[in-house]
């Protein structure tokens, strides 16, 4: 079909059909506004022409009537279109909660993907068909935009902050990935593919780790995974840099640490120095790390040094995910940082 | 006519560069920034043009990344700081707005040539930086792009940038206080002409809005050249932060773009039509509705940003509603045509041609709106497409169809109605065919800022680009016609086009002071049906005066003090 | 020029509207400057809600009596402000010369605390930025005093502004050209001055005061 081709991209995500929906929606009835207008006005221009030198038009000062029903009329077709346009994007917002994460950076100028298998790709993004797909992005450096014409999925990668979307493939076949949101001298070769794959192939190609005959990119994610072998997963990577960076020195399993206990911290609500109270999400983790002074958590002391500079984001993000796994120690029950505290003692 | 050409006028009173470069006439200073910003026009598209050239093809082989993404970033700053913003204000208001409340100058006019030079300061500054040595952040120079990462002199264009911003708050409190004050008397606010009710509107816009920016971007370069940090992450700093301080301004600069054409085409429209403009309240006041909820959509350029879900439903449903006074405006021009007198002179025609264009800029704006279909749209071309239709087929095309209407009362002298009309049509033609292959390339999937593209979206690059040199033969047409009308026009006479307002009763060019006396106003504005009774001169001399036949001795202005 | 029946100019009609469109004017003018000083509180607030910690802290380096004293400072120049702007108003050509020279004078030692201040926090490597070595904590500390270094500074820039506007006034006051008929530029630079007193009355609470309990 030249016409789809020409006018749409491929349609290859749950998302996609929706979207075309309202966009054909939007067509139809501006394509109606703007002919009634254009018609009218040249209907109006011709029709009343001035066919003498003098004459002037009728005098009518206006309708107020009129002019409330074309200003209602429109108010509620763009009210229609808003809830529309809302309703699709509270889908977007929301993934599901048995999505499937991978995690993303973007760097001056390429993709780091990460499945938390332990594959990590380049420019490449491997999913499979069917599976809702939810994306945990992050930058190194500036902002750049993860954008998928195919899937009708776009969201900026904003560095200091996790960003989130999501999607689920209908079609097998290969799709440009784009950064849509400008990154410097290159960001126009900051682009890549997503290979949409059935999930037994995907599932092969996460543990082979050379299914697909790959280009340019492709070829150093493969490389990558072939040199370390079966690639650890990013918890797996996590629980070495902990240990390597000396967490656990005061961040004990046991109560009486210098730090909070992280046991079963992930999900559940801390209360900060201040007296406020946050979510330990990922955001908080991550910054928890990176600048440990933003949050301090009651009853510790600010002693923790600051991880900011350190650690890559991809790094960063293994540690997440090894706190994240970390359960509660048996017999703290569901401990919280704050339960921890408690049992501490204040400092 | 004879006499005319012996009378003293605001271009013959005096001579020579310093008289023109220290005067404190409206009227002058008008002209001062109609050569500024025609050469920053041509400055601009000439970038435009390296743009296109370079996407004619996918490999992007004309010239290097870097240069492309210079071309493109001086393309914008040129276009909407130093050309847009200052354009129909600028020129067409700083001429048109005291004639049009019968005053004879703005209420502060050393601070109006005060403007136009911090205008060339600022412009020089921004123009010899970005020439020097290039800028390649794109002109909303994103956090922490700009202040980090790029390797090109970003602190001189943002002083430029900020330089210029003071230009723009003096002209706009210029007018606030001008309209305040210097009305003249029995012109009620409800008797002012609706091109004075937009650049009222215009001009909240300007003081509100461009303080923000102006301190946005000295942040940008002092986090730039001392490392203050206040939007690099990396010291705890939002670099989203700066995105929202940079659309407040930046979202409410399109209005300052469109409501002054908005605002030349309520005066054109019913001047063609011989017809008073339907609905005259509901066009004030959504001039106003529209300034002032469009300081509420910023966040509609941030919906792929990190903002909370709430927050952007709030800014798509303002979005939505700002909509609704653009559309009764359309709606208010096509009925004003109904029952009218319609004729076609140069004026008309791009009037027109700005409604058709302006409608698919404001109905692609539902499209952008709307939230879930936004995360598809955004950063692509349909955006590229989408600004373009509304500040170059709106702005500009008012622009022309303004400079176009004002001509004659400016010189004092007739253009080529049939050269100004094949423009009209070479650019309205070009125009879509440059952009609105844009629409299709962009919902296809082709990013904005590209320079290199994947090979699917060459054909309607190719049609786009081809479209550009339409275009810019269309735009170059005037330079020709105008200038030549500067000697060879035929005299305009006070009112060649038989239309109704204060600036059609005072002579063409009109004479230093606008008025020798002040004058009354004791009627409604476009009261086309009872023109015939009023004066045909106002505010002259009695020596001047000469009365149209049979008509009674014309309102007696207050004294001169 | 010293003649104060002919400061009228051509484009108004009398005197009244000339003298209300430039105070107009004025007004107009101090919005714009509440929404450039606006952005900055902008970030600000953002900043101080993100991380109330680190503000908390970062106050304790300044120093709460410099900054009370300038704030008495500046209460008392608005006041010799508003006497000079009487002055003129009943013709007292010799006050109007004392409380210009007072203001400007009380601006002066403003600034110069300021100075004292500045040079203060530069030794100390509070300067943010490129010259920021303060040890503790520092990536976030110095978004407090990046913040507080914007803030202060463009106000001190509005004050040096102020003052050189004042020595124009008090030139043109000597030679008597401001009197009840004419006193326009004094009239609208107090209300300039004024608008700078303020600002500070909101930066020094928000910067000094907030977050220091003991």
């Amino acid at each position: 079909m030249f016409l789809s081709l020409f006018l749409f991209p491929p349609q290859a995500s749950t998302h996609a059909f929706e979207v075309d929906a309202l966009y054909v929606f939007l067509i139809v009835l501006c394509s109606a506004v703007a002919l009634g207008v254009v018609i009218s006005m040249l209907t109006f221009a011709y029709r009343f022409r001035r066919r003498a030198g003098n004459t002037i038009g009728a005098d009518i000062h206006g309708n107020t009537p009129l002019e409330l029903v074309w200003s209602f009329i429109p108010f509620v077709a763009v009210m229609f279109i808003f809830v529309w346009g809302a309703s699709l994007y509270f889908k977007l917002s929301r993934p599901p909660d048995n999505a499937m994460e991978v995690f993303v950076t973007g760097k001056q100028w390429m993709w780091k993907i990460q499945h938390m298998a332990g594959r990590r790709e380049i420019n490449e993004l491997h999913v499979p068909v069917g599976v809702p797909v939810k994306l945990t992005m992050t930058s190194e450096d500036v902002i750049h935009s993860f954008f998928v014409p195919a899937f009708r999925v776009k969201a900026d990668v904003v560095p200091g902050h996790y960003s989130t979307t999501w999607f689920e493939a209908t079609e097998l076949g290969t799709y440009h990935l784009f950064c849509a949101e400008y990154c410097g001298t290159e960001h126009s070769r900051m682009i890549g593919r997503v290979v949409v794959m059935e999930p037994a192939e995907y599932q092969t190609w996460l543990t082979t780790g050379n299914v697909t005959d790959v280009a340019a990119g492709g070829g150093m994610a493969t490389a990558m995974a072939t040199s370390t072998g079966q690639a650890a997963s990013p918890a797996k990577v996590g629980e070495q840099l902990f240990l390597e960076k000396a967490c656990q020195t005061c961040h004990l399993t046991s109560p009486g640490g210098i730090g909070p206990q992280l046991g079963g911290l992930a999900g559940h609500t801390v209360e900060l120095a201040t007296g406020e109270t946050v979510t330990a999400d990922d955001a908080y983790i991550r910054e928890s790390i990176l600048t440990p002074m933003a949050k301090l958590v009651k009853g510790y002391p600010p002693v923790m040094p600051t991880f900011a500079g350190q650690l890559s984001e991809e790094q960063t993000r293994a540690l997440v995910e090894y706190v994240k796994s970390l359960r509660a120690e048996p017999g703290a029950g569901e401990a919280t940082a704050v339960d921890a505290r408690q049992q501490v003692g204040v400092q | 006519m004879e006499a005319i050409e012996r009378r003293v006028n605001y271009l013959n009173v005096d001579h020579g560069i310093r008289s023109w470069l220290l005067t404190v006439d409206h009227k002058r200073i008008g002209l001062l920034y109609l050569v500024s910003i025609t050469i920053m026009f041509f400055l601009g598209s000439l970038m435009a043009g390296a743009v296109r050239a370079e996407l004619l093809t996918p490999q992007g082989d004309l010239m290097q990344s870097d240069t492309y993404n210079k071309a493109f970033t001086l393309h914008g700053i040129i276009m909407v700081f130093f050309f847009l913003i200052p354009s129909i204000p600028a020129v067409l208001g700083n001429f048109l707005l005291p004639i049009m409340i019968g005053a004879k100058d703005l209420a502060f006019p050393r601070l109006n040539l005060l403007s136009w030079y911090v205008y060339i300061v600022g412009a020089s500054i921004g123009i010899a930086a970005t020439i020097g040595g290039g800028l390649d952040t794109g002109w909303t120079m994103y956090t922490p792009y700009s202040t980090g990462y790029a390797t090109t002199n970003v602190v001189f264009p943002a002083l430029g940038i900020f330089i210029t911003g003071f230009s723009s708050i003096l002209t706009g409190l210029n007018f606030i206080v001008t309209v305040h004050k210097m009305r003249a008397p029995g012109l009620t606010w409800f008797r002012m002409p609706l091109f004075v009710w937009a650049h009222y509107a215009t001009s909240l816009v300007m003081i509100l809005g461009t303080p923000v920016i102006a301190i946005t971007v000295l942040m940008v370069g002092l986090d730039r050249g001392l490392g203050l940090g206040i939007f690099d992450p990396k010291a705890g700093g939002d670099p989203v932060l700066f995105q929202h301080l940079f659309w407040f301004y930046s979202h409410p600069a399109v209005y300052i773009m469109i409501l002054p054409a908005m605002g030349v085409i309520s005066e054109v429209i019913p001047a063609f039509s011989k017809k008073r403009i339907f609905g005259y309240g509901f066009i004030a006041a959504s001039s106003l509705a529209i300034a002032l909820i469009g300081f509420l959509v910023w966040g509609h350029h941030m919906f792929t940003t990190t903002q909370s879900m709430y927050a952007a439903l709030v800014f798509s449903v303002l979005t939505f509603a700002v909509a609704i006074p653009s559309a009764v405006k359309v709606f208010n021009w096509t009925a004003t045509l109904y029952k009218g007198a319609v004729s076609f002179e140069a004026p008309m025609i791009y009037a027109l041609g700005f409604i058709g264009l302006f409608l698919v800029g404001g109905l692609t704006g539902l499209f952008l709106g709307a939230l879930g279909l936004d995360l598809h749209v955004h950063d692509t071309y349909f955006v590229v497409a989408h600004f373009h239709y509304i500040m170059v087929g709106g702005a500009i095309m008012g622009y022309m169809a303004g400079l176009h209407f004002w001509w004659p009362k400016i010189t004092g002298r007739m253009y080529n109605d049939l050269a100004a009309k094949a423009a009209a049509l070479l650019i309205f033609v070009g125009f879509n065919l440059t952009f609105f292959p844009q629409f299709i390339a962009g919902y296809a999937g082709m990013p904005r800022r590209y320079h290199y593209y994947p090979e699917e979206y060459q054909v309607l690059n190719v049609l786009s680009t081809a479209g550009a040199s339409v275009l810019g033969l269309g735009y170059l047409l005037p330079l020709f016609y105008l200038l030549f009308s500067l000697r060879f026009g035929r005299h305009a006479g006070r009112n060649p086009w038989g239309a109704f307002g204060l600036e059609w009763m005072i002579e063409s060019p009109p004479t230093p002071h606008n008025f020798d006396h002040t004058p009354t106003v004791t009627w409604e504005p476009y009261d086309y049906p009872e023109m015939h009774k009023l004066p045909t001169r106002i505010g002259e001399s009695r020596s001047h005066v000469t009365l149209a036949e049979g008509q009674p001795t014309p309102p007696e202005g207050l004294a001169h003090v | 020029m010293s003649d104060t029946a002919t400061r009228l100019q051509h484009h108004f009609a009398n005197e009244e509207q000339q003298l209300d469109a430039s105070t107009f004017g004025m007004w107009v003018f101090l919005v714009t400057e509440i929404l450039f000083f606006g952005a900055v509180f902008c970030a600000y607030i953002v900043y101080r809600t993100h991380y109330p910690e680190v503000f908390a802290h970062g106050a304790h380096h300044l120093d709460v009596v410099l900054g009370a004293f300038n704030t008495v400072v500046l209460i008392a120049s608005s006041l010799t402000m508003a006497m000079a702007v009487h002055s003129a108003r009943v013709d007292e050509q010799r006050d109007l010369a004392r409380y210009l020279v007072g203001t400007m004078f009380l601006g002066l030692v403003f600034l110069g605390v300021k100075a004292y201040e500045y040079t203060h926090k530069f030794h100390e490597g509070l300067f943010p930025g490129n010259f920021f070595y303060q040890a503790d904590d520092a990536p976030l500390q110095r978004l407090f005093f990046s913040i507080y270094f914007t803030l202060t500074g463009l106000h001190a820039v509005h004050m040096i502004i102020g003052i050189a506007i004042l020595a124009v006034i008090l030139v043109q006051a000597m030679r008597h050209h401001y009197g009840p008929r004419w006193h326009t530029p004094v009239e609208i630079m107090g209300l300039y001055w004024h608008f700078v007193d303020l600002v500070w009355i909101f930066l020094f609470p928000l910067l000094y005061l907030i977050g220091r309990h003991g």
